[in-house]
């Protein structure tokens, strides 16, 4: 009979191996998912972690994995300090929708003009407008108690249905031909996030994201806030005598976590979308849960998960092509390796022995 | 605009059929946040029993058989949860979010082949005289059985936690799981059989969606549904018939927007669309403002983690 042993301290191994045992288990799993929809599995996981990356295609796919990357690692690295602190932003989505709105809304105010401040301020705005989206849920908890994780996902289908208003009313393209989408940010060079080096996927979002990557390392392990954030999550009475005030963390975290996903949004709908229309969410906002889960809330880790994710949406889409599997096996896949990660986590705490019944 | 053409009558009855997904999966969570568990994944419960149970309808050609199977498929996706947090000690928030997740692709994937279809018709109380009374007849005595059954469910829900001795038990798991363990109870299984119950509620939900309320598959159709439901939780303070009220209300709302939306006021039908959500929102802050009174009917060891060595 298993027996689960707590152990004294967390294992520092098993917390970085937790990770790889569960992306491994995933693709047993998936593998046996491919199968039971009568594919060949070999050649689907093949498919979907191999090709983007090596595959003879891979030229092309590598810049598709930077685009979809970015904004995951960007969205991830926030919503994890506030995971670390317990405090559970689960609308990302809705506040990237936020962000690209009111950004993209600066860029279309300004329109025709050409000017070098259009484009930093559209991300200044749109960053804004996912911060304040998310204060919302933030003001609610703190104020009226409300919970946070409830009144955060509520408004993205607020945010959804809000998007939908504005490009079928005041953000509608006027050389749209009625369609219900805003003028395109890539005809629009002030307001443009163009691919920086022809091929390669990167754009500013990109380069941003990288660099956010450095500043949450700095932060968590060697800034004071990073420490706080670290108490709060593990014990909200330490995190009083440590003069921590809970309903500030609230904010931050929140707040810090809606700002990330806004520019997320506004970066995503200048480049890679280049309009606002009612496809712009892809569910970033929810994948990016995932990564900021098999990233161990770590920034570093975030940025391997974000890529790796990444690559599988990728993957996802040859493998949806090229085997004619419905789109929603690599939703499968994704669930999958969350639910895989959060059960092998037991490793990190428990000693699992082995006794022999009877005898225990 | 004309009002006129909104009526009163049917518009009760479009309430309940509003109404009752909410309400079922509403008191399946109920008794599991009764019994301290928490688990967010209801939304997930929902559409994969709105699939399993479509599926099951359409395949056998019987109504019935599709709730069976609505309720099959909740359960069964529950034994994830359960499998996830009370065997291996996962945080109950995140892996409410995985089931959710999951049931979304799950049910997509299975319901690839179904859009479109279909399901065979749900029979109605049809009762000489009672039914075609005015007025009282549509609002009473016509409905499908699954609405008679959902506030027998309530009824039954109540009458469990409140005057039998297992209710008292599950009660007592979810206030203080540590005492209830002391006096020889089996945390585990009384979670886990709250958290099948719970999953068997939602399935159902999810099916009088694909089967009564729309009636059809499509992905993705409880559209926040399950979250709503989480919600109604505590607008009814772990109280049975206060979510049945919570869940009449909310269909209310909805029902009244589409309505609006129907008779063409002024007001662009996506903002409309938002009230529900923002409804929501609202209700969980009136709700929750009170501290006191929201803490009374909490369970206390709502969301936390059982281990008996400890």
């Amino acid at each position: 009979m298993l027996r689960l042993e707590a152990r004294p301290n967390p294992s520092k191994p098993m917390q970085a191996l937790t990770p790889i045992l569960a992306v491994l288990a995933t693709m047993v799993a998936g593998g046996i998912l491919f199968l039971l929809l009568g594919k060949n599995p070999f050649e689907a996981i093949r498919m979907l972690f191999w090709d983007p990356v090596l595959g003879e295609y891979a030229f092309y796919y590598r810049g598709q994995i930077l685009i979809k990357a970015a904004p995951l690692i960007m969205i991830a690295l926030g919503l994890s300090f506030g995971f670390r602190a317990n405090i559970w932003n689960i609308g990302a989505e809705g506040q990237f929708i936020m962000g690209a709105i009111c950004g993209g809304a600066v860029g279309l105010a300004f329109y025709p003009m050409e000017a070098f401040w259009i484009f930093p301020l559209m991300i200044i705005v749109g960053t804004l407008g996912g911060m304040l989206w998310a204060l919302i849920p933030a003001f609610l908890k703190n104020r009226f108690n409300a919970n946070e994780i409830l009144v955060s996902l509520m408004l993205v289908y607020v945010a959804e249905n809000f998007l939908a208003a504005m490009v079928t009313g005041p953000l509608r393209s006027p050389v749209g031909m009625n369609f219900p989408v805003s003028r395109s940010f890539n005809d629009y060079p002030a307001a443009n996030n163009p691919e920086l080096i022809t091929g390669s996927g990167l754009h500013w979002g990109v380069v941003t994201a990288l660099f956010l990557v450095i500043v949450a390392y700095v932060a968590l392990t060697r800034h004071i806030g990073g420490f706080q954030v670290r108490v709060a999550g593990q014990s909200s009475r330490a995190a009083k005598f440590a003069g921590i005030n809970p309903k500030l963390m609230v904010a931050i975290c929140l707040g810090l976590s809606g700002a990330l996903a806004g520019m997320a949004g506004i970066f995503e709908v200048t480049g890679p979308a280049g309009n606002l229309s009612t496809h712009l969410p892809l569910g970033y906002g929810f994948t990016a849960i995932i990564v900021a889960f098999l990233g161990r809330l770590h920034p570093v880790g975030v940025l391997m998960a974000g890529l790796l994710l990444a690559i599988t949406i990728v993957g996802g889409d040859i493998v949806q092509t090229s085997l004619q599997v419905p789109k929603a096996s690599i939703q499968v896949f994704q669930g999958m390796l969350l639910f895989f990660l959060l059960g092998f986590e037991i490793l990190i705490n428990f000693r699992v022995r082995l006794t022999i019944k009877g005898a225990a | 605009m004309d009002f006129s053409a909104i009526s009163p009558v049917s518009l009760i009855v479009s309430l309940m059929i509003a109404s009752t997904p909410i309400l079922l999966a509403a008191i399946g969570e109920l008794v599991v946040e009764k019994s301290g568990v928490l688990n967010l994944g209801v939304e997930g419960m929902m559409i994969f029993g709105a699939i399993s149970g479509f599926i099951a309808a359409v395949t056998s050609g019987s109504p019935l058989i599709g709730f069976i199977g609505g309720a099959a498929g909740g359960a069964l996706l529950s034994v994830l949860f359960i499998i996830l947090t009370q065997y291996l000690m996962a945080n109950q928030v995140a892996s409410g979010l995985g089931l959710t997740m999951m049931g979304l692709g799950l049910s997509a994937l299975l319901g690839y082949s179904y859009a479109g279809i279909k399901p065979p018709a749900s029979a109605h109380l049809d009762i000489a005289g009672l039914s075609d009374l005015p007025v009282v007849g549509p609002i009473l005595f016509s409905h499908d059985i699954m609405i008679y059954f959902s506030i027998a469910l309530v009824a039954g829900v109540w009458y469990f936690l409140n005057r039998t001795k297992a209710g008292l038990i599950l009660r007592a798991v979810g206030e203080n799981h540590d005492a209830a363990h002391a006096l020889g109870y089996k945390v585990i299984r009384v979670r886990l059989l709250a958290i099948l119950f719970g999953g068997a509620c939602a399935g159902l939900g999810g099916a009088y969606l694909s089967l009564i309320r729309v009636p059809q598959w499509t992905e993705g159709m409880t559209t926040g549904a399950g979250w709503i439901a989480l919600a109604i939780v505590v607008f009814g303070s772990w109280k049975p018939w206060r979510v049945l009220i919570g869940a009449y209300l909310f269909g209310g709302v909805t029902i009244l927007q589409l309505n609006l939306q129907a008779v063409g006021v002024n007001i662009g039908a996506a903002y409309l669309s938002m009230t529900p959500y923002i409804i929501t929102i609202i209700v969980l802050v009136v709700m929750s403002a009170d501290k006191k009174r929201a803490s009374i009917n909490a369970p206390a060891m709502l969301g936390r983690l059982f281990h008996a060595s400890k």
